[in-house]
């Protein structure tokens, strides 16, 4: 058993077709990756109107030019998400929650949270947005901000709410009941089994669709902009109005992609995580 | 199901080795199964058998030796392993029946999808072995609806409704009660006595004896001893196989 083992020819044969093999796949993949988008490239490259949309679309001096306010406004919409999201989630579990209760006490809670994902994933955000941020401080209401920001945050939160809600629900129904039935087993309360044995499973299980509706949510912070607010994009188009150029839209871009490529890499971190803690490499 | 002499070996493994880092769980295994041969894997957990029989389908890729299948060399990487499954049916522990699908569909897919049966045939052929099987009135139910055994009797429907050359079952008794042993061992024997070709890891000693016509005791990775049921378990060469047959036999 302890002795030294040496790979047999045959074995250091396989190792060596495996190393091609593989060496072949990225030959494959770096070959094909090329091509498309040396075409794609091309096909832009050379079409008649590049010049004319390099021009208004990629001008380097007006990248330079926009960014400072553009950056600005930004600062704008991260802090929006920021403060929403984690709002989002509470409401949004607490909301899920209220739906999945079987309890005879709380079927008014129920209905209230069936109306309330009914009502707001009904409305378009962008509607929601514009209705709150102009009509709520028109109110005039005593203790609350009377900001357009505000209460554009809140309808941000209202609508993504309701979307999150249910992808809490579907992650929450995905259980299997036998997990139900061994932590009533240990006589854990209805409540308790949800909040140590379902709930914790149903948010694994659901991270990639909540990831997709944080994105979705960081992109939909420049919908305040729609009521006057001085957001990224807001700033750009403000920007381009008076330079007849649109560059600083692009700009916009780059900093959204900037901001949600780190969230897609850290939520596949943690699901790979949870992958090998809890299946152990099982297939 | 193709023609198989009855003078080459099905299924030829030599110096199997298989290790996960640095713990080893296959050490130069050596086994020759026959066409109709019953051979039965016996020994404590952890001592290879199953990751013995995922090498065989190919479920783990292993770190040396051969295996060799209907007389052709199958741990190659150029062979496609699917190309292997095909041919060799394997039933699992912990039943894995597919729960989105009726116990119907669960065994007509495999023939339907990679064998190209058409519908109704595939139908028909796994009716007609559920019906063998005494499964015939669960046809069209979940596979969560059944008892446990039944579960396990789809399986090894859905695993034979491709009609392999060779089958491997993985313990399939251990997760099921003692009343549901039963049920499922009459099955397996039934397909031993019409001349299944099958290697199996199981904890059924009896079963074992009766039914196997070969029978091996893996101890740490290593095949340690094999030979008939009969010498296996009235007279072990090997010290550890005693042990181990007074630990699991009832005295």
């Amino acid at each position: 058993m302890t002795q030294a083992w040496i790979p047999s020819e045959r074995e250091l044969d396989r190792r060596d077709v495996r190393r091609r093999q593989r060496l072949f796949s990225v030959l494959v993949a770096t070959v094909t990756t090329l091509t498309v988008f040396g075409l794609v490239g091309a096909v832009v490259l050379s079409s008649p109107g590049w010049p004319t949309v390099q021009k208004t679309f990629f001008d380097w001096h007006h990248a330079k030019e926009s960014f400072p306010s553009v950056r600005d406004g930004f600062w704008i919409n991260v802090k929006l998400f920021l403060i929403c999201e984690p709002i989002i989630l509470v409401l949004a579990l607490a909301v899920a929650l209220a739906r999945s209760a079987r309890s005879a006490w709380l079927v008014p809670v129920r209905l209230v949270a069936a109306f309330y994902t009914d009502v707001f994933r009904g409305i378009p955000t962008i509607l929601l947005v514009v209705l709150l941020a102009f009509g709520m401080p028109a109110l005039g209401l005593q203790g609350v901000p009377n900001s357009a920001l505000f209460w554009a945050g809140v309808a941000l939160v209202l609508s993504y709410g309701a979307y999150v809600a249910e992808v809490f629900r579907s992650g929450i129904d995905s259980i299997h009941p036998s997990q139900v039935a061994s932590a009533e087993a240990l006589a854990l309360s209805r409540s308790q089994t949800l909040r140590f044995v379902v709930v914790p499973q149903a948010v694994r299980r659901v991270l990639p669709p909540l990831l997709n509706d944080f994105v979705s949510l960081q992109k939909d912070t420049a919908l305040v902009a729609a009521a006057g607010i001085f957001d990224a994009v807001f700033a750009a188009r403000d920007y381009g109005n008076y330079n007849f150029n649109y560059t600083p839209l692009v700009v916009v871009a780059c900093f959204f992609i900037v901001m949600t490529v780190p969230l897609a890499r850290f939520t596949d971190w943690l699901q790979r995580r949870y992958a090998e803690r809890e299946r152990a490499g099982a297939r | 199901m193709t023609d198989l002499t009855e003078d080459r070996p099905l299924l030829e493994v030599e110096g199997l080795r298989k290790s996960y880092g640095d713990r080893l769980v296959l050490d130069d295994v050596s086994l020759t199964v026959q066409p109709h041969d019953v051979v039965c894997l016996i020994g404590s957990s952890g001592s290879g058998k199953s990751t013995l029989l995922r090498c065989l389908n190919l479920l783990e890729d292993v770190d040396d030796g051969v295996i060799r299948f209907d007389g052709g060399e199958i741990a190659d990487p150029r062979v496609d392993p699917r190309v292997v499954r095909r041919r060799i049916g394997m039933v699992f522990q912990a039943y894995n029946l597919f729960p989105h699908l009726t116990v119907l569909d669960n065994c007509a897919l495999a023939p339907r999808r990679v064998h190209g049966v058409p519908r109704g045939e595939a139908e028909q052929r796994a009716r007609d072995l559920l019906e063998t099987f005494g499964l015939g009135e669960h046809v069209e139910k979940y596979p969560d609806r059944l008892s446990g055994g039944q579960q396990q009797r789809v399986a090894l429907v859905r695993a034979l409704c491709t009609r392999p050359d060779l089958l491997l079952l993985d313990e399939i008794t251990a997760a099921l009660d003692p009343e549901l042993v039963g049920e499922v061992l009459t099955n397996v024997r039934a397909l031993a006595e019409a001349g299944t070709t099958m290697v199996l890891a199981t904890h059924e000693m009896s079963f074992a004896r009766d039914v196997a016509t070969k029978v091996c005791f893996l101890h740490q990775g290593r095949i340690l001893e094999e030979g008939p049921p009969a010498q296996i378990f009235s007279d072990p060469r090997e010290d550890r196989t005693r042990q181990f047959l007074r630990r699991v036999l009832p005295a």
